[in-house]
């Protein structure tokens, strides 16, 4: 092997790692090197107190794609769930609550309207998030330029568009680019159905309910279901125990996998890239670099700006990830008791978002970089069903706290403590003395998260899943195909098409875009 | 007040246009009081007789006052770097003390405007340029330690063009002077301030650019015009500089190609080689805006070509359509004059490919008027493979006295 | 009763110019009018003795030359004269002003920030283009990308073609634009929150979202894409008031042949057997045609004035689901004198345009979620203008009117109808906003008419009193607006159609979707088109 065909993999996240089977599978001898101590980047299963491990970020897989799980013997290779299609528990300031199992409400009250209506509303959901799942593992067309490749990319799509149907295709043209809020009102009464559905529109997202963009953002998290990957799952051993299992495959598949070694800098010779330096002086030569980390981090950090052309740097910088979700873990003495809500059901996802008006205040508070008085949260107790989690007896709690915006005012150890203060009073409220039965709690900001898992903004899709960071236009225009402004570089993560969400489809499209352009050369 | 200062309070608007810190002299010497604005200040079209301007740039000399242009002053540890990142030709190559021309594109290739490059002191550069460009030089910034000042208000500048202007200069006390080679800068005293002096002009034949504090402008003016008189020294406009440089066959921003940051329409701007400018472009330099769309570029050919055109008879070509023998539209003339000097009718145009090789057969649709009657005629013109105006002494160092 | 060839329920500037096409093509027109007077909200009424309000919208640069040429407004009384100005004025009593002298009004902005001044260049081109872009499609009717009919077809060929005269990048670029918000779109080019916020205005004028909303981008180029004689982007006063554009374009519609009856408010339109057949008014007048043609919003035409069993139950769906929001509110002043603004000083002409108070987007972003939250805004948005100064037709020697547009105000107050002490306090909030601008400004007010949008709608029958007839989102734009499928101004029912600002190219005072549904209705009779194509502006 020349230094030339070398592939060198930055970052050792769920995409990187994917990118690296499928290029090792290809034959390539490919090198992935991750920072941390550990494989899986922000899909990562944390210690956060002696004996209490927690997924880092997300901690629900939704979007998994099925074809790559088989592809790469995932399941060969150890990955097992706790869970799979966890229901829908939404909880009421009142106490009530209401469950949802895929498209059915099997407990709680709901008006008949709404109890008929749902179940069309979700078939209808999954239809047009069909459409967004089959763009999942396609290049993204270049629009009105590129090669005929890309006009039939450009017509595929157009005609998934079409084909759903006169009347679907007009209602999906009309609520792609408008918000939540207005759809859900258009078709439901009940504030707390409405909350629980809009909480899957907003996670994560710089988007309240009454954003456009948050139907988009909506489909896109029902994209795994949609293909056919079931409602969200618990893996055993949290987020972690997938990447752990991609790393296997990779390694598997016949990459070399290395961790702790962060990379200081992508090295250029000429005008192509060469290879990587690691903080520790080490140089690794290559002719091929693909960067699981964000854009921003590979092509202003690691590239360097004085090496891209500047339009495309402005474009880059312009890229919007501003982090909005914190990550809250706790250490729990006891399994909380959620008021009137059956123990059988502690397990399942439960949601806090009672209605529509809560969630966007939340939203407007971050709207001003602070962090929301009354949070909204999606909460898991993953210990319950993955017993290797939490000490006998002892339970993890798991919760995305929304919102808490990357913001130089919601930072900082007060902000943290703050927004701490606030989940825990907004849960204590549904789970009377669960205060008490904290021994250890941990919460990320924005800020920490980009810390810890190396992610400018701390966003968790490396930047917003919005129509105009969307397919073709991401992470931005001119770079959409995986390949960047400069010879031998890729982007592999989730800042690429088609975004982020546990999913895999960046890293092994990004593969296929290595493998084609070697072909063309 | 100056420009500067009103620029600073809300009550500005009361002005709309200024004058340079010349405008006393040439507002004096502006007998047909002819002015036109120049961005923020008033700028003369002639003085007294624009064809007698002009042949004092080509017979003696001629002065034009340069304030207006735009400059930025750049500095800090990447300045080198920055520029290269910026222009399409190699920065590296202009010593200290030496003037470069340039473009620079935008990432598509497509040409935002042309300037020169001073290189004052080691790692100290002033761009100057037609438009302004503050927005553009800090987006290149990102990433680069680099200090970016507009500080086109802070040098009066002034133009002094033609055989004689060397004599002129070493006559104000510029020592020295006629061992500057074409493009490179001198530093001189004078009245006990710094004068920076560079080889450099508009109009393609032996001249000098002037550069000094504004609070110095006017002594600097009466300097010039004192000891120039036995030398031929003329104020010119800026009808005679068109002239001039159309002669040269230099290129005008918003004349002889679009800003491509201001272009609407894609097929409206125009890369260097579609400018004729191919040889400012370094493909040594790894990294410069627009490397990638210029290699794919000339891989698979341009779109246009920047050609002179020597026009049949004498009737100048301006706004000409440009057809080839077969009456259809090629392209179309940017810039047209008659050339005093090589009793030519010359055109600068912009011909779609394959058009504008030497030996094509082109013709230019002119309309002109006698009496308020207008006439057309199809004149048959010959793609110019060298300037119209090219005389030895604009290269020859040491300067002559001529 | 004489039957008529068509009839135009609503004499807006759109029915009215949908109403002259007709007549000029030979139909038996008739306009129906709720109101005693014609206009609808591009109307100018003297309800303060010697003052001439505009009484909804009054300022004037959408409406297509080419009609104000076509249908000889000029010869019909419409005369348009430009701003010759326009300012924010922040707290700290600095300004940010609109010159019309290009060198001056660059000094400005780099008084507040020298790269922003260049980067006002770039922000213009980018704009400009989309300006480019869009104006040619301002008198077409949109195609139905789902239909494979030779016309859509062709037009959506069109669509591409135009799309790639302006290259690869600008597609991106477009997709951007129609969905990002203006904040963010101000954000990729300038640094200063002044100047931001004073370009961000036009992104948020009659529409229920906040600067930091995606969509809002789209709503600044709505603004931004008339002209006042091939000047893009400029506005302009009708001289007499808005009232004059309505009243040129009646008279234009007289000089056809075509009637208007005034106070005839429609009760319902009348269907027979699967097709319109004419009206019934309220005073139970019936006048019948074959062709009845809506003025009124897709809302109010098809939840108010139709049996719901003569429509298709998806048709009342779409319409109760038309987001048609009411967001603003008016004053309309009349001043003993001119008010006098210190942050300007003396004789500055900026006063002659549009004045705003402004200091940050996050508090003009506060002013939305005060509509959110149900009242209106504490710290308004306003569009203030004194059309006296510019057009001496509005008020008495040495008086003035004083024109202020408030954004945001709700329809409903928490839910509930407005009282009358809401009014006052929503009318205090805005005299007190301009009072600390300006402090001979309420020694001088006359009188004031205050409108929520409630009066918007019980007087000119906008639903909520949503000043475009629906949100200018990208869901109800184009082909689709007013509904998918029905965007090519024919209703459900044969001989129906719609002509208002409910429909492409939306709203704004542009009487063009008045002589696009006159194309389609003269089509669909088999007569000549005389409705003009637009002009080319590359």
């Amino acid at each position: 092997m020349t230094d030339r065909s070398r592939i060198v993999i930055v970052g050792g996240g769920h995409n990187g790692l994917v990118c690296a089977a499928y290029l090792a599978r290809a034959g390539r001898e490919v090198t992935v090197v991750e920072a941390a101590s550990q494989v899986g980047g922000a899909a990562v299963t944390r210690e956060f107190a002696p004996g209490f491990r927690a997924s880092g970020c997300a901690h629900l897989l939704y979007q998994l794609d099925r074809g790559i799980a088989r592809e790469l013997g995932l399941e060969s290779h150890g990955l097992k769930f706790a869970r799979r299609d966890l229901k829908t528990v939404a909880l009421a300031q009142s106490g009530d609550h209401l469950v949802l199992d895929a498209g059915r409400a099997v407990a709680g009250t709901l008006p008949d309207s709404d109890r008929a209506g749902l179940a069309a509303w979700r078939a209808r959901m999954l239809k047009f998030a069909r459409i967004v799942a089959k763009q999942h593992n396609r290049l993204p067309p270049r629009l009105g330029g590129g090669g005929r490749a890309d006009l039939m990319g450009t017509a595929k799509l157009g005609l998934d568009i079409r084909l759903l149907g006169r009347e679907d295709m007009r209602e999906f043209l009309r609520i792609a680019g408008i918000n939540i809020y207005d759809v859900l009102e258009e078709n439901f009464e009940s504030p707390l159905l409405k909350g629980a559905l809009a909480i899957d529109a907003v996670l994560g997202a710089n988007l309240g309910p009454r954003s456009n963009n948050s139907v988009l953002s909506l489909l896109h998290r029902l994209s795994g279901e949609a293909a056919g990957g079931g409602g969200p799952a618990l893996p055993a051993g949290g987020m972690g125990a997938v990447s752990e299992a991609l790393a296997a495959a990779a390694r598997a598949a016949g990459a070399t996998v290395r961790t702790g070694v962060p990379v200081r800098r992508i090295t250029l010779d000429g005008d192509r890239v060469s290879g990587v330096e690691l903080e520790n002086g080490e140089k690794i030569a290559a002719g091929t670099v693909v960067s699981n980390a964000d854009p921003a981090t590979t092509l202003l950090k690691l590239v360097g700006a004085r090496n891209l052309e500047t339009g495309f740097v402005h474009r880059v910088r312009h890229f919007r990830h501003k982090g909005m979700a914190a990550k809250l873990h706790l250490a729990l003495e006891a399994l909380p008791t959620i008021a009137r809500l059956p123990s059988e059901l502690a397990g399942e996802r439960l949601v806090i978002a009672p209605d529509l008006v809560y969630l966007e205040h939340a939203f407007d508070a971050a709207k001003y970089g602070r962090t929301s008085p009354e949070p909204a949260l999606e909460v898991t107790i993953p210990s319950l069903s993955d017993k290797s989690l939490a000490p006998a007896g002892k339970h993890v709690l798991s919760a995305v706290v929304l919102y808490a915006p990357y913001d130089e005012r919601a930072n900082g150890e007060a902000a943290r403590r703050e927004l701490l203060d606030r989940s825990l009073a907004v849960l204590d409220r549904h789970a009377p003395g669960l205060r008490r039965q904290v021994i250890a709690s941990e919460l990320l900001l924005p800020a920490d998260i980009e810390r810890e898992f190396r992610i400018t903004g701390g966003h968790w899709h490396h930047g917003e899943l919005a129509l105009d960071q969307f397919i073709m236009l991401r992470p931005v225009p001119g770079a959409a195909q995986y390949r960047m402004p400069l010879s031998g570089l890729y982007l592999c993560g989730a800042g690429c098409h088609p975004g982020g969400g546990v999913m895999g489809s960046a890293g092994r499209n990004a593969a296929n875009a290595v493998i084609a352009s070697e072909r063309a050369a | 007040m100056s420009v500067k200062e009103a620029m600073g309070c809300k009550e500005h608007f009361r002005k709309a246009v200024w004058e340079t810190p010349f405008h006393a002299r040439t507002s004096a010497l502006n007998i047909v009081n002819q002015w036109h604005a120049w961005k923020d200040y008033t700028t003369a079209d002639a003085f007294f007789d624009e064809q007698l301007e002009y042949a004092a740039i080509r017979n003696a000399c001629a002065v034009f006052d340069l304030t207006p242009m735009t400059k930025h002053l750049i500095t800090g540890p990447d300045a080198l770097a920055f520029l290269n990142r910026l222009v399409t030709r190699d920065v590296a190559k202009i010593r200290p003390g030496m003037v470069g021309y340039t473009i620079w594109c935008d990432d598509n290739g497509q040409v935002i405007d042309d300037g020169t490059i001073f290189h004052l002191r080691e790692g100290v550069y002033r761009l100057c340029s037609q438009e302004r460009q503050l927005d553009w030089l800090t987006r290149n910034a990102f990433g680069f330690d680099v200090t970016i000042v507009e500080d086109t208000h802070d040098v009066a500048g002034l133009a002094l063009q033609g055989p004689t202007s060397c004599a002129v200069l070493k006559a104000i006390g510029c020592t020295g002077v006629q061992n500057l080679k074409p493009f490179a800068i001198g530093f001189f005293q004078f009245h006990g301030t710094e004068l920076t002096v560079s080889r450099t002009g508009f109009t393609g034949d032996l001249g000098y650019e002037l550069w000094i504090e504004p609070a110095q402008a006017l002594e600097l003016w009466d300097a010039l015009f004192d000891k120039g008189k036995i030398h031929g020294i003329r104020p010119m406009g800026t009808h005679a500089l068109e002239v001039a440089r159309i002669e040269a066959g230099f290129l005008a921003a918003q004349v002889d190609f679009h800003p491509a940051d201001q272009t609407i329409m894609a097929d409206r701007s125009r890369s260097p080689f579609e400018l004729d400018l191919g040889r400012l472009v370094d493909f040594g330099k790894p990294c410069f805006n627009g490397r990638r769309a210029l290699l794919a570029e000339q891989a698979k050919g341009s779109r246009y070509r920047f050609v002179r055109l020597d026009v049949e008879g004498n009737k100048p070509a301006r706004s000409a359509y440009i057809y080839d023998k077969d009456k259809n539209v090629v392209g179309t003339v940017t810039s047209a004059e008659w050339s005093p000097s090589a009793k030519k009718n010359i055109a600068l145009a912009s011909l779609h490919m394959p058009w504008g090789r030497p030996g094509d057969e082109l013709w230019a649709e002119i309309y002109y008027q006698r009496e308020l009657k207008w006439y057309k005629v199809m004149a048959r013109c010959q793609v110019a493979e060298q300037p119209f105006w090219d005389p030895p002494r604009k290269r020859a160092t040491p300067a002559q006295d001529y | 009763m004489t039957k008529y060839d068509a009839i135009v329920i609503g004499a807006g500037h759109n029915g009215l110019t949908n109403a002259a096409y007709l007549a000029r093509a030979g139909l038996k027109v008739l306009v129906v009018e709720r109101n005693p007077w014609i206009g609808g909200a591009a109307v100018s009424r003297e309800i303060e003795k010697g003052w001439m309000y505009s009484n909804c919208s009054y300022v004037c640069s959408l409406l297509r030359p080419e009609l104000f040429r076509d249908l000889e407004l000029a010869r019909h009384g419409l005369q348009v004269v430009p701003y010759g100005g326009g300012v924010s004025i922040t707290s700290n009593g600095d300004i940010l002003g609109n010159y019309t002298h290009e060198e001056v009004q660059r000094r400005e902005f780099a008084r507040h920030n020298p790269r922003d001044a260049d980067a006002y260049d770039r922000y213009s081109t980018d704009v400009m283009r989309q300006c480019k872009f869009i104006r040619p499609m301002l008198l077409r009717t949109p195609p139905d990308p789902t239909s494979f009919k030779p016309r859509d077809l062709k037009e959506m060929i069109f669509l591409g073609k135009e799309l790639k005269k302006f290259g690869e990048q600008f597609i991106y670029d477009t997709l951007r634009f129609y969905s990002m918000s203006i904040a963010d779109f101000l954000n990729e080019y300038f640094e200063s929150d002044t100047i931001k916020c004073h370009l961000s205005g036009s992104g948020i004028i009659g529409s229920a979202m906040g600067v930091y909303s995606p969509g809002t981008a789209y709503v600044l180029l709505h603004h931004y894409m008339g002209d006042v004689d091939g000047s893009i982007g400029a506005w302009g006063f009708a001289r007499g008031g808005m009232g004059a554009v309505s009243k040129s374009i009646a008279n234009a519609l007289k000089s056809f042949g075509g009637e208007i009856v005034v106070d005839a408010p429609v009760r319902q339109v009348i269907v027979k057997g699967g097709r319109v057949a004419g009206v019934a008014t309220e005073n139970g007048t019936e006048y019948y045609a074959d062709v009845v043609v809506s003025n009124l919003d897709p809302r109010r035409t098809y939840t108010k004035i139709f049996d719901p069993k003569d429509l298709p139950p998806v048709i009342v769906e779409k319409a109760k689901n038309w987001k048609i929001r009411g967001s603003s509110g008016k004053l309309n002043i009349a001043l003993d004198g001119l008010p006098e603004f210190p942050a300007l000083g003396k004789d500055n002409p900026l006063a002659f345009g549009d004045i705003h108070f402004l200091d940050s987007l996050e508090k003009m972003e506060r002013a939305y979620d005060d509509w959110k939250n149900g009242t209106w805004s504490k710290e308004p948005y306003l569009d203030l203008l004194i059309p006296s100064m510019t057009d001496p037709t509005m008020a008495p020697p040495g008086k003035h009117f004083m024109s202020v547009f408030v954004q945001y105000v709700p329809p409903f107050i928490h839910g509930r109808e407005w009282t009358d002490a809401d009014r006052e306090g929503f009318k205090n909030t805005v005299l007190d906003q301009i009072g600390r601008y300006s402090p001979n400004f309420r020694s001088l007010v006359r009188h004031v008419e205050c409108r929520t949008p409630r009066e918007l709608e019980a007087e000119v029958g906008l639903t909520e009193g949503n000043i475009f007839h629906g949100e200018l989102t990208m869901d109800q734009l184009l082909f689709n607006r007013p509904f998918p499928g029905y965007a090519q101004y024919r209703g459900p029912i044969r001989g129906f159609y719609m002509c208002g600002s409910g429909t492409h190219p939306g709203g704004g005072v542009m009487s063009a979707p008045g002589a696009n549904a006159a194309r389609e209705i003269l089509m669909d009779l088999g007569r000549p088109n005389i409705v003009p194509e637009g002009w080319s502006d590359d």
